[in-house]
């Protein structure tokens, strides 16, 4: 029997044709993964299902009756639940008024009622929460449970996660599956969006495979494995790119030492960091978001103040360094959001030049050969698939990494700070920049590496430091990391 | 005894100048909760005070005339809707646009309807209640209009409304995150709509208050830049309907002071008694606006990708 069943999905945003005749189908009371690399259409495919977002073409069925969905209020009334990549919870509303915020009905609202309602429901579906919180007091775990909580009491026989453990240490991950198998046993139909194939072979029943937009086909967990399935992803068996062998390490380079520091609010987000990157090897400093990895590579690239401590790159102090000082003392920075280190309107042989402008003057003036030759060569060193006089913001998030990445590593620097590299790029681009992380670590650099993909880390670092609460929770050699005391520590507990 | 009369006066002018303010706050502060912020509303009180005038005026009745205002503040509300909610037009542009229209528009209209003359009309204006007899000293404070108690207690009322009922909490939700008011099912867009156009009415009303009580008449320069003074309140206030009573009050208190401070004889230039309000406002928002809470949303226009 089918809960849902979606035939010849076609879904276009201007060019790009992100659901290419895509069937799906879920059966009553199964888990069901939909795999994909970034970009490969599964998280729009389950917007249509939940009526954000329109198909073009194509058909829904709801057990096994054709269905018109135009709004979330249809899905919802459809028993259709989804959990976003982003939560839709309202920060300021506390979980009980965000549990009815779609609901229609008496004028006034009897909040003491619903937090009853909302109690009995959590203890009933097992999904702990406190009705009375106010979501912005949550943890993104909460605010998770909050979300599913949400979807069980308006009835959701269906439930869609939109890659639900991006954002969770492995213990919160354990909480969740063991939550999400009892919801399967009354009778729960569950579409899980991943790209983690361990998870999916981990929880799941079926697998529907999405690639560029097509289907690939879909297969049961227990007819296949891990192998068969990376190779459905990205359409071939080898992937990821690890760390080989162990190095001999040079002097310190990037040393740390006690530093302080806020947040926007005022907040103290760093407390007494230190850490010591030596040459040629790179230094992974795992956490989950949110826990001062932010201000720490905002107060290593120059644009953040410290309260307090130290910071040296060599023999230079950088503690109250701007960003010409740092830039200056060979510190290569490839920051967390390159949108706001590229300017979208500037083309590319423009954007590869920001930094460094200096060097491209010829008697006052900007030397436009000189910027032309240098773009002209990144461009086929690193790749970049793209013009010289393109705008940057035509250029795909890949591409825009590879600038950012050009544009650092061209001028050797001897020590990089990269937060959140791969973070919303595709296979290919990911196997790019971590491959070139781990040039920059065999020439001799010294690599902090800020990430919350903690396979990431574990595949590059020669020590991995975990950040907790501001806080360094400790520093283990790669040899000694596992999955389980990483988690731990980012969870909050002393190694 | 001379300084009980003043003061007397003093807190009597206090509540007659803070009742235009009230009104515009809170119509504001419906708008703004839902994530709009609405330019227009100097030109909404022009509208109010032109439209009530008139149809007072035309009618004779003064209940046809503050009816007619509200309605005109409501489409005023609509059109920004239309404009900001419906088609996306950035929030500025569409207020200060519906400012210059309905200014506009109101001028235009008052010269049709009532020409040009040396004298200009006027009407019988709201009575004031007489709530304690005439000759009582607290009589000033007591005996106000109609109006001003209305927006007095229309304060907790938008209180309520904002943070006990369902409506309320949909204005919240889309003033904070709609996105997740999307998901959750709701009509963001109708949501808005409804927010500006209650918005729009209270604004009217706050315009039509001084030309159908305060003054009797209608003067090309009537509102003066009360619709500005209640877009600093209402970050002043912080986005809570309580907070509008203070910000209105101290702002009135100092109007109605510099008034007085005119006539008294310092030898200063007028115009420095005139700046003070404004002094004020400038000087309050500094302090209290620095830890704002403001809408999320304010200033976004939603559109589901």
């Amino acid at each position: 029997m089918h809960a849902v069943q979606m035939k010849g999905i076609v879904k276009r945003f201007a060019d790009l044709v992100a659901n290419d005749h895509v069937d799906f189908d879920l059966e009553k009371g199964e888990i069901h993964a939909l795999l994909g690399e970034n970009g490969a259409g599964k998280t729009t495919l389950m917007r249509i299902l939940y009526g954000l977002y329109h198909a073009d073409e194509g058909q829904i069925l709801i057990n096994g009756s054709p269905v018109a969905i135009h709004a979330p209020r249809d899905a919802i009334k459809l028993g259709i639940g989804m959990v976003t990549q982003h939560f839709t919870l309202v920060p300021t509303l506390t979980v009980a008024e965000n549990m009815v915020l779609g609901e229609t009905g008496s004028f006034t609202i009897n909040l003491k009622e619903i937090e009853k309602k909302v109690a009995e429901a959590s203890k009933r579906f097992g999904v702990p929460v406190n009705p009375h919180a106010l979501i912005r007091h949550l943890s993104v775990g909460e605010r998770q449970r909050v979300e599913i909580l949400k979807a069980l009491y308006h009835d959701a026989q269906i439930l869609i996660l939109d890659e639900p453990t991006a954002v969770l240490v492995p213990q919160e991950v354990e909480v969740l599956f063991n939550a999400l198998l009892r919801l399967q046993k009354d009778g729960l139909s569950v579409v899980f969006i991943s790209h983690h194939l361990n998870e999916v072979m981990q929880i799941c029943n079926r697998v529907t495979v999405l690639r560029d937009g097509k289907l690939t086909g879909t297969v049961k967990i227990a007819d296949t494995n891990l192998k068969d399935l990376a190779n459905m992803m990205v359409g071939r068996e080898n992937f990821g790119v690890t760390r080989q062998g162990e190095r001999e390490q040079g002097k310190v380079e990037l040393r740390i030492e006690k530093i302080n520091a806020v947040d926007k609010k005022g907040l103290q987000a760093l407390k007494d960091v230190s850490l010591e990157v030596r040459q040629g090897e790179i230094l992974g400093l795992a956490g989950v978001s949110g826990n001062g990895q932010t201000e720490l590579s905002a107060v290593l690239c120059g644009t953040q103040k410290i309260t307090s401590g130290k910071v040296f790159a060599g023999d230079v102090d950088l503690s109250s360094a701007d960003t010409s000082d740092v830039c200056a003392a060979g510190v290569g920075r490839i920051p967390e959001d390159r949108h706001a280190n590229l300017v979208g309107e500037l083309s590319v042989a423009e954007n590869l030049i920001l930094d460094q402008m200096d060097k491209f003057k010829k008697n006052g003036i900007m030397d436009q050969q000189k910027i032309q030759d240098n773009a002209e060569e990144l461009i086929k060193t690193y790749n970049i698939k793209a013009n010289a006089n393109d705008r940057l913001r035509t250029l795909s998030g890949g591409n825009m990494q590879k600038v950012m990445l050009a544009r650092t590593l061209s001028q050797n620097p001897r020590i990089v700070i990269a937060s959140q590299p791969t973070r919303g790029l595709d296979v290919g681009a990911t196997d790019y920049v971590r491959s070139t992380l781990l040039e920059q670590r065999d020439r001799g650099a010294a690599v902090l590496l800020l990430s919350e993909d903690l396979e990431e880390i574990m595949a590059l670092s020669d020590r991995i430091a975990v950040i907790y609460g501001g806080k360094i929770m400790g520093v283990l050699p790669a040899q000694e990391a596992t999955a389980e005391k990483l988690g731990l520590m980012m969870a909050g507990s002393a190694a | 005894m001379e300084f009980t009369l003043f003061l007397v006066g003093l807190i009597a002018a206090t509540l007659r100048v803070a009742t235009p303010l009230i009104y515009g706050t809170l119509g504001e502060l419906f708008s703004e909760r839902s994530g709009v912020l609405n330019l227009g509303i100097e030109g909404t009180m022009f509208l109010g005070a032109f439209v009530g005038f008139a149809a007072a005026s035309l009618s004779g009745s003064l209940w046809i005339g503050l009816l007619a205002a509200i309605i005109a503040g409501l489409l005023a509300g609509l059109l920004m809707a239309l404009l900001s909610v419906r088609l996306g037009v950035n929030q500025h542009v569409a207020g200060l646009g519906i400012t210059l229209l309905t200014t506009g528009l109101s001028l235009y209209a008052f010269r049709v309807i009532f020409g040009e003359s040396k004298v200009p009309p006027s009407i019988e204006s709201f009575p004031m209640l007489s709530i304690l007899p005439e000759t009582h000293i607290l009589a000033p404070i007591t005996n106000q209009y109609l109006l001003t108690f209305i927006g007095l207690a229309l304060i907790p009322v938008v209180w309520w409304i904002i943070n006990k009922t369902r409506f309320g909490l949909q204005i919240r939700a889309v003033g904070e995150n709609p996105e997740a008011a999307d998901a959750a099912g709701l009509n963001v867009y109708a949501i808005r709509t409804a927010a500006l156009a209650i918005g729009g009415s209270l604004m009217a009303v706050g315009g039509a208050f001084l030309t159908m009580a305060q003054l009797g008449s209608f003067t090309f320069g009537i509102i003066a830049g009360r619709g500005w003074v209640c877009i600093a309140l209402i970050i002043f206030a912080n986005w809570k309907a309580v907070n509008v009573l203070w910000g209105a009050l101290i702002f009135g208190g100092v109007q109605a002071l510099q008034l007085r401070l005119q006539t008294l004889g310092f030898k200063l230039p007028y115009e420095l008694f005139l700046s003070l309000p404004y002094v004020v406002t400038i000087i309050a928002l500094t302090i209290a606006g620095r830890n704002s809470s403001a809408p999320s949303a304010l200033l976004k226009p939603y559109r589901r990708e």
